[in-house]
Formats: structure tokens, sequence, C-alpha cells
């Protein structure tokens, strides 16, 4: 296995997918000619050709509009949006259109359609540059939303959505894409709509997804040498939310951590907190706790935004405070 | 055009109108909910436009629906069925008035965001430019949809990617409430065509024989490769925007010198004035299509109201 980085497990993904089937092609702002704005598609035009890598006006409605009319004639495009902050130009094709058209007429259209959009915080990009709205897009019924946390789930997933006859929202964490880890060669798939465990612990459960599972992490190998051995549930996928690692895993702890990048009114950790109480109310020796972004819109200010971001420190602190 | 040809257009537009007729009847009655919005008087429009599509041709349009259904080869009882929700209808009960469909017909929706299937349409001739499909995707919407942004953003990416699509604009006077030249900086709404290079050209839709001439013309040409065009076709509707209408914002004069432009009727008198057919003829076709839309009705209300788990059916393909 090689260890490798999220942005190359991404760009393996799309590239195999490519390969293996013509039907597969992507469309967005700067995919081709200048390679991805994240360097993500570097090298796809020259080889794949301007027919299958698209660069498109910067029109965040056409985009997916289109993408989704290319999905109805049996492609499997996939539509890069260069930040998912752009997303809300084209809400109304993502949860409008995307995510109700096969319901909506009784099941005779389908869309395979994925729909790659790079979020997050951390990088001094101002308010409306620095969102980490997924559980905005998870509220709806018929898009399926994934967020992989390390390398290897972010290649299986993204195979298994290009793979998928459903549209899916697959979010990448732009400070993600350094981080290294291994990943399988060749075909290597993870199912869509399956948490798991990361690390296994027995005192308390961290619940957490994408590049919260890092911070989760570095939390969980500090509080180790204190002796406190934390399990982290990685969700991967916040619709279908697989909730059965996390009830197992607290049924174990009986308590729990939930930490998001997001903010934390009705955001994903209402979601995962409301399910415990609600399916394992009689395993609760502490109450939950949600870790979860200031309720602000994220500033410039480096240390005013670090400030409002969860850092380990918090994980910590929330730890104990369940203990 | 042969004689069952010019028939078959004329038992079309009048099935519409029957049907849209009835639909009024059972909206009021309480067994069609929602919005439910008509076509009637705008029949010319779609029944020149399809007549002459190929069934490659993929075609979509907005809210305003059941007439191109019908044009589209629906059946009146599975159009009628949907009206009232019934399992058997094309939607399955799930979409209504506004969501009708059949795509292995080509029909591509009903689609009620103003404006949003125009992206969706070019995505459309997409498909098919990249698997060398020579088809033409038509995408029909109101003068309304052409103030909104996806129009624009659809309009440039067409004429970017030279995109088989036949842009047709049903210009009936109103968007909602608002007249033309009260929401659109343009009177002609095929000035805005210009804006993108894009080829133009407007039709009588009232004359169902002009729009279909006009449209089996651009077909070949964008069929032929040259890249989107845009149709604006002069309209009026009859009726209310949707059911429940006050209507103040046109005067029954106006309405009255459009009325004696019925699409019917117009095309009623050239029949027989180029001696195509006799009034008997006629006749027989309003009878049938009166047989039609009674079947219909009749169907549609045996029909089975979908079964409680078709709620939670069609979310996902897998899963």
């Amino acid at each position: 296995m090689a260890r490798i980085t999220m942005r190359e497990a991404i760009s393996q993904a799309l590239w195999e997918e490519m390969e293996r089937d013509p039907s597969v092609f992507i469309l967005g702002e700067e995919v081709g000619v200048w390679g991805g704005t994240y360097a993500v598609t570097k090298g796809f035009y020259d080889h794949f050709g301007p027919e299958r890598v698209r660069d498109t006006p910067i029109a965040e409605a056409v985009i997916i509009g289109a993408a989704i009319g290319a999905a109805l004639t049996g492609l499997r495009p996939i539509a890069e949006l260069m930040t998912i902050n752009f997303a809300f130009s084209a809400m109304d094709h993502i949860v409008n259109q995307a995510a109700k058209l096969h319901y909506m007429f009784g099941g005779q259209m389908i869309l395979p359609l994925v729909i790659r959009a790079v979020g997050g915080g951390g990088r001094q990009l101002g308010a409306t540059h620095s969102q980490t709205p997924d559980a905005v897009f998870a509220h709806f019924p018929g898009l399926k939303v994934v967020a992989p946390g390390t390398p290897a789930d972010a290649k299986g997933l993204l195979k298994a959505a290009i793979r998928s006859q459903d549209p899916v929202l697959f979010i990448e964490h732009a400070t993600l894409y350094q981080t290294r880890g291994e990943v399988p060669e060749g075909d290597y798939i993870v199912p869509l709509g399956k948490s798991t465990i990361q690390r296994e612990g027995r005192h308390v459960t961290i619940v957490t997804y994408s590049k919260m599972l890092e911070i989760s992490t570095k939390a969980a190998d500090q509080l180790a040498k204190e002796g406190i051995e934390v399990e982290i549930v990685d969700l991967r996928s916040l619709r279908p939310l697989d909730m059965a690692p996390v009830l197992e895993s607290f049924k174990k702890t009986n308590r729990a951590v939930i930490v998001e990048e997001g903010w934390k009114s009705y955001g994903v950790g209402a979601e995962v907190a409301s399910r415990i109480y609600e399916e394992a109310f009689d395993y609760v020796d502490a109450p939950i706790k949600r870790v979860a972004q200031a309720e602000v819109p994220l500033p410039y200010n480096r240390t005013l935004e670090q400030m409002a971001l969860p850092q380990v420190e918090d994980v910590i602190k929330a730890v104990k405070e369940v203990l | 055009m042969e004689k069952r040809e010019y028939l078959d257009l004329y038992h079309q537009m009048v099935v519409i109108r029957r049907l849209e007729e009835r639909s009024a009847e059972l909206y009021q009655q309480g067994k069609i909910g929602g919005f439910l919005h008509l076509y009637i008087g705008q029949e010319a429009v779609s029944t020149g436009l399809i007549s002459v599509r190929r069934p490659e041709d993929r075609i979509i349009t907005a809210y305003r629906d059941h007439g191109v259904a019908i044009n589209c080869g629906l059946s009146a009882r599975e159009v009628m069925a949907e009206l009232l929700g019934k399992v058997t209808g094309c939607s399955r009960g799930k979409g209504g008035s506004m969501h009708l469909a059949d795509v292995k017909k080509n029909f591509w929706g009903g689609h009620a965001i103003v404006g949003a299937h125009l992206p969706i349409a070019a995505g459309l001739a997409l498909g098919d430019v990249y698997q060398n499909n020579k088809a033409v995707t038509v995408c029909m919407f109101g003068d309304g949809a052409t103030n909104i942004g996806y129009f624009h953003e659809a309009l440039n990416l067409s004429k970017v990617w030279n995109l088989p699509v036949l842009w047709v604009c049903e210009n009936n006077q109103y968007g909602m409430g608002t007249a033309v030249e009260r929401a659109s900086a343009v009177s002609e709404m095929r000035q805005k065509a210009d804006g993108y290079g894009m080829k133009s050209e407007a039709v009588n839709g009232m004359n169902v024989i002009e729009v279909r001439e006009v449209s089996a013309r651009l077909y070949e040409e964008i069929r032929n490769g040259s890249g989107p065009q845009f149709l604006e076709v002069i309209t009026y509707r009859f009726r209310g925007h949707s059911m429940g209408d006050p209507e103040r914002y046109r005067s029954s004069e106006e309405v009255k010198t459009w009325l004696e432009n019925d699409p019917i009727g117009i095309y009623h008198r050239y029949l027989l004035e180029h001696q195509i057919a006799s009034e008997e003829e006629l006749q027989e076709q309003i009878r049938l299509a009166e047989e039609e839309i009674n079947d219909a009705v009749a169907f549609a209300e045996a029909s089975p109201e979908p079964p409680a788990e078709e709620l939670f059916q069609h979310i996902y393909v897998e899963g």
C-alpha cells in the first residue's frame, strides 16, 4: 500500500474511474487547462482531452444544471464546485432538482451525478469562503452527502460515489489535501452510508468526520497519555447517516462528544446527539457534549479565526467534562 | 403533409382543450389539488412545435405542461390520473400537475421552478453531443423565465459549447400577473438571444401551421450543427395564470380580442378553407377527443390511490 496525500488519493480515484468508464467526465471552473485550483485534476486535460475535462464559465447554477441534464442521458458527470461556498449559487439545482427529480417523477429519472466541493475554514479566506455548511445539504432527502477524513476513505468513497446511481455531494476539506495516509492501489471501494470506528477505546466515544477526525485524533493521542482511552467513530457519510457503529460504541462507553467544524445550532452534532438519546437513552451516563464552530461568520484575522474553529484543547476539555 | 396528419394536429389541440376544461371542473370539485396552470389558448404552440420532432429529440418544459405531455404522446389517461394524484399517473401520483414526464417518450418534464430547467436542458443536449447522438433538445419556457439568472447562464453555456438546443420562449404576455413591459428590459424576448450571439426569430403562436413550419426548419438547422437557436412564440393564455387568479391585471377587451384569435378556431377555418377536411370530419375529431377525455376521467377516478409503501419509494435508486 502506498502512502499518499488526500489530494493524490482523490486524483487517483478520478483518473482510474475515467480510464475505466468512458461515460465519466468532469466539468467545472478551471478543472482543465489550469489543472484544478487545488491541482486535483492536474494532467487530466492533456490526457483525457477537452470533451471529458470541460472548463465552464463561472456560473454554478448551469454547472450543476448541465451535470444533471447530462446524467439524465446516462452519463456520469463529476461537477466540481471550486468551493462549497459557491454551492449556494447553485442551491436550487442541488437541493430542488438533483435531490428531487428521481422521486418527484415516480422513479423514472435517474441521476448518476457527483458534485465535488471543497469546504472548510482555517485559511484566512474570510466569511464567504470558509464555511462548513455540510449539515445544510445533509438536510435534504434524495441527496447523498459524504465527507472523508482520510486519504483511503477519500479514494474509496469517491469511487463509490462515481459508480452510484444517485446524486452524491462529495465534500473535501481544503486543509486535508496534504494529509498522508495508506491508500490501497487500484479498485478500492468504500460503501456510501457506512460509518466506521477509526480508533478503539473504552472510556468515551468521539463522533466526528472530515477535518475534525484529525483534530479528534490529536486530542485522543494526548488523552491516551493520561490514561483516557477514546473511541473515535468517523461518520464519513452524513446522508444516509449510519448510526449503528455510533450506538454500538456508545453502549460500550456510555459517554459521547461530537466534534464538527460547522456551527453547532441545527448541526450534525445536534442530529447525532438526538439519535443517541432516542435510541440509547438507557445507556447515557453523562450529558452528551458538542464541540463546534463559534456562532459567527468566520473572521479573516488568524487569531480570531482559530478562536472560532474547534481546537484540540476544546476536544480534550469536552472529553474531560463527560468523564 | 397528408390529410391524416392535418387531422391529427386538430385532434391533439382539441384533446388538450377538453383536457384543460375538464381539469378546471375537477379542480373546482376539489378532485385536483395544488396548483393548476391551464394551457388553453396556447395549444398551437406545443402542437406545432412537437409535431415535427423525431423520437430522439428531447422535450423539456415548465409547469404549464399538460398540453406538452399530450403532444409528446402521453395518454390522456396517465395525464389525468397524475392530476388526480393516482398511482396510475405518469409520475405515480408524486409529481402532480406541474411534474408530468415520460422519459421513454423523451419528455423530460414538467418543471416548476421558473427557469431552473434551462440549465438542465443544456445538460441534456451536452449528453447528446458527448454520445454523438444527432438529436435536438427543445426547451420551452415562458416570457417570465427570461428575467431570471438561470436563463442567462444556460443560453451563454449553450452558445459557448455550441449545444443543439432550440430555446422556445412562449411569450403569453404575462409572467403571472405582471405584464412583459413591467418586468423585462426589452419588449421582444428574442432580443435577449442577441446578447449571446444566437440566431433568433419570432412566430405567431396562434397558428399551428406557422409554428410547425418554422420549427421543422429550425430542427434541421440545429441537427446539422447550427448551434443553439432561439424561437419566440407570440401567444396568449385565455385563462388566469393558475386557478384562483383574480385577473385584475388585464382588461376583458384585451382577452376578447385574443379569444377571437383562438388557435383552434383559426386552424378549423384553415382546414375548411383549404378544403383539407369537411365540417363533419372536424366534428368527428371533436367527438373522438371528448370520448378520450371522458374515458381518461373515468380511468383516473377509478384508479387506486398510491399504496402507503409508495411514500418511501424512489428517494434513491440504491439504498
